[in-house]
Order: C-alpha cells, then structure tokens, then sequence
C-alpha cells in the first residue's frame, strides 16, 4: 500500500482531536447524570417536585407544566440547584454543551493548516450552538 | 452455534412479543389525559419510569438489531402509549438519540469511518434548521405535531420498506463544491482487505436536503438516521459505512442544537430521561452482542411493523380518533 493511501487511512489530527473531547464529555456527562440521578431517586436530595406528585405533571403540555410549578425557562435551573431533580441539568448540560467545547477546540488546529474555509465553518457552527444553548429563542406555548 | 442462534432468536422474539403486551396492557392504552389523573393515584411513583425501564431496554435491542436509532422508534412509541405529553417525549427523545450519537460517535471518529470533512458542513445547516423546528414543534399545537409525526413515522416505514442501499455508489466525479471542500476520503473494508476512495457529488442539492432533514429533527424530537444515511448514500455517493457512521456522528451535532431548545423551554423531566436513556443504552449493548447470532432481515420486518403501529396510533391520536 503507497505511503500516502495508508495516511489517508487515518484520521487527521483535528479528528482525533474531536473524538478525544467528544469522549471524555459523553463519559464524564453519563456520570454526572447517574450519580445526580441516584441522589434525586433515592431521596438523598430534597427534589423540587416530590416523587409521588411527579406522575401528575408529566401529561401536561410544558407550558401548563411550567406555570404550574413556577418553573422558569431557560437557565432558571442553575438557581435550583439545591433540588434533586434540578441537579440532574448539569449532566444534561454537560452532554449538549460537549460538541461546542469539540468545535471550539479544533478552530486553531484547522487555522494552523491553513483551512480557513473549515474553521470558519466551525466558528459558525459554534455560534448556532451557542444560540440553541443560550435560552434566547424562548416559546410561546 | 445452530442451538444458540434458535434460542437467541427466540429470546429476542419473547422481549418483543413481552414488550408489546406491555404496551397494548390497560394501563399504557389509556389516554394520557385519562393517566395523567388516574396513573398518579393507581400506581407508586417508580411504576411509569420502571415500565420505560424496561420499554426501552427492548427497544435499544430492536434499534440495533433493525438498524435505526433510538429516537426514531422512542418518539412514536412512547408518546403513543404513555401517559407523557408529546412535549416531554420530544425532549427525552432528542437526549435518547444525543447520548447514542455521543457514545458512539468517538470510535467512529477514530476509525476514520465517520468524516469529519463531510460532516461539519452539512451539521452546520442540519442544526441551524434542527433550532428552526424545535420552535415551530414546540409552537404549534400538539394535535398537529402528532398528526404529522405519524404521517412522517408511516414515511419512514415506507423509506425504509422501498430505498435501496449502495455499498460502494459509483461516483464517476466529484463536484465543485465537494472538491472545493475537499470532502474526499480513504478507508479500508475489514471484510476484504481493499482500500476503498471515496469523494461524494451532488453537494448542493444534498446540503439542501439537510434544511428538510434538520427541521422534521427538531420538530419532533427523532434524531434523523433514517433520512441522513439515504441523502449521503444514494445522493452524495459516500460509501455506505461511511455514510452509516457520518449519520450517527452528525447527530451528535444536529441533536444537540435541537435538544438545547427542548432544555431551555422546559421540556426535560429527569424521572424519565434518566430511565430512557439507561434502558437503550443496556438494550443496545445487548443487542450488539445479539446482532452476530439473530436475522437481521426478521428484525427489520419487525422494527417496519413496530413503526408502523406507533405511526398509526399517532396519526390516530393526532386526528382525535
């Protein structure tokens, strides 16, 4: 096989890269998300909605939902971090936030190689993340 | 080896046959209005997040068996025969489809069977668009999402039961933008020892297609495999492995936007994200080791019929009938 077909085999070092964070944030987001779980189900946090009322909201559309429980959108839910249900967010952040920080941190390596038309495509692509990510585009429900 | 194929085989068809009495029992039938009252006195408060315990621990196995994603099957299902509103099932949905695409999506990455070149153009306007539609689902009224859901669900049966998948399509040149670009790639089948190259053409109309693809992503919540790999397959040309793993890493991304609409508008409950995404995770891994000794073929008849079902129930529920 010629040197430069068996290169091409291989991922480019920005792919590497990007699988390297996208691994360790799914790991580290999974574990945020069980041990939080666990805290919340066996009771060892005080959740927001107690366990037993829960079944009673979940049929409701979420903007009753909301208004219900006086429950803010967007990041409202970092200030509820003191309830077992909320602190579930932070695994569910860590998991949607994860692609971003993969994105971010492959824009120097496709500058160093002079990719400019990729890293751009990349900051965009940051932007639109950060724009989901932000709680800008609230609904009206 | 006979033996255990049978008795694997027939394992897998008592899960399905176990899961779907588990669905059309009393309980799951009823209306979610009727549960949503009658469900919380009925029953202690693990019993609904135990059942899609166990739902979605067979659905992982029948995802992988028949080759789609969770979310493609976890949306229809769930919200057709569980006591959750639509909005809550679309949330969990995209997180369901999020953590298979984040799970696997770094092998693939690695093994240079997922591009990355090809995908970050076509992530780009797939999640754009995946934000335009988690704002549109989530602002129209739930009777017409669920209506077009099951007619989308009753499309994805019959994409699935007609489009035929090319291996190795024959593209004879790449086009401009896709040379432009330089989405071009090489990678080695395991099964026969040949180096395979790879360029894609019809760029355009592809990147097109994903506006299409990225807006039915967030507007109900389905991941979209079932739509990425047949656009990158039979219209761009890629190879069908790479188009397979180019699909699941790009949900990843697509998802994401998605589901960042679905978590700021409220529509996450951890009493059932965290079950759902425990149950296809273990279902998966099973079905993974079940994948060598089962029928492939069998377990697609059975996933189209699932879907079928699911979309029909839906569409039903959508209409008020």
């Amino acid at each position: 096989m010629p040197d430069t077909q068996k290169t091409g085999l291989e991922a480019g070092p920005e792919q590497i890269l990007y699988a390297s964070i996208l691994e360790k944030g799914m790991f580290v987001g999974l574990l945020i998300l069980f041990i939080t779980f666990a805290l919340y189900a066996f009771g060892i946090m005080k959740p927001y909605i107690p366990l037993d009322q829960v079944s009673q909201y979940w049929g409701m559309p979420v903007g009753e939902y909301l208004k219900h429980l006086h429950i803010g959108t967007g990041w409202s839910w970092v200030g509820m971090m003191q309830y077992g249900d909320f602190i579930n967010f932070i695994g569910v952040a860590v998991l949607a936030g994860v692609s971003g920080i993969c994105y971010l941190a492959i824009i120097p390596l496709l500058l160093k190689n002079n990719d400019k038309v990729y890293a751009v495509l990349a900051l965009l692509e940051v932007l639109v993340l950060s724009l989901a990510a932000s709680g800008i585009l609230k609904v009206g429900h | 080896m006979l033996m255990s194929r049978r008795f694997y085989g027939l394992l897998v068809a008592k899960l399905g046959t176990l899961s779907f009495l588990l669905l059309c029992s009393r309980p799951v039938m009823a209306t979610a209005e009727g549960v949503m009252t009658a469900g919380a006195q009925d029953h202690a408060w693990w019993f609904w997040p135990l059942v899609l315990l166990v739902v979605t621990f067979v659905m992982g196995i029948f995802a992988v068996l028949g080759g789609v994603g969770g979310g493609v099957l976890f949306v229809p299902i769930i919200s057709g025969f569980f006591p959750f509103h639509l909005d809550f099932v679309r949330g969990t949905g995209l997180l369901v489809a999020l953590s298979g695409a984040l799970a696997a999506g770094p092998g693939l990455l690695k093994m240079n069977l997922a591009s990355l070149r090809l995908a970050i153009p076509v992530a780009l306007i797939a999640s754009a668009c995946a934000i335009v539609g988690a704002i549109i689902g989530l602002a129209l009224p739930t009777h017409i999402v669920q209506t077009a859901l099951g007619a989308t669900i009753l499309g994805i049966c019959v994409l699935m039961l007609t489009a035929k998948k090319s291996e190795f399509p024959d593209v004879q040149e790449a086009d401009r933008l896709s040379s432009a670009l330089r989405i071009y790639g090489v990678y080695q089948e395991k099964s026969t020892g040949n180096v395979v190259d790879w360029k894609v053409h019809r760029t355009p109309l592809g990147l097109c297609l994903f506006i299409l693809i990225g807006v039915m992503a967030g507007m109900f919540g389905l991941g979209a495999g079932w739509a990425n790999v047949p656009v990158l397959n039979l219209l761009m040309g890629a190879p069908l492995k790479i188009s397979v793993a180019t699909s699941k890493f790009l949900l990843s991304i697509t998802d994401t936007s998605a589901a960042w609409i679905y978590i700021n508008n409220g529509c996450v409950i951890p009493m059932m994200v965290v079950p759902s995404l425990v149950g296809i995770m273990l279902g998966s891994f099973i079905g993974v080791r079940l994948l060598a000794v089962t029928k492939p073929t069998v377990i697609r008849w059975i996933v189209i019929g699932m879907l079928g079902f699911a979309g029909t129930k839906a569409l039903l529920k959508g209409l008020g009938i």
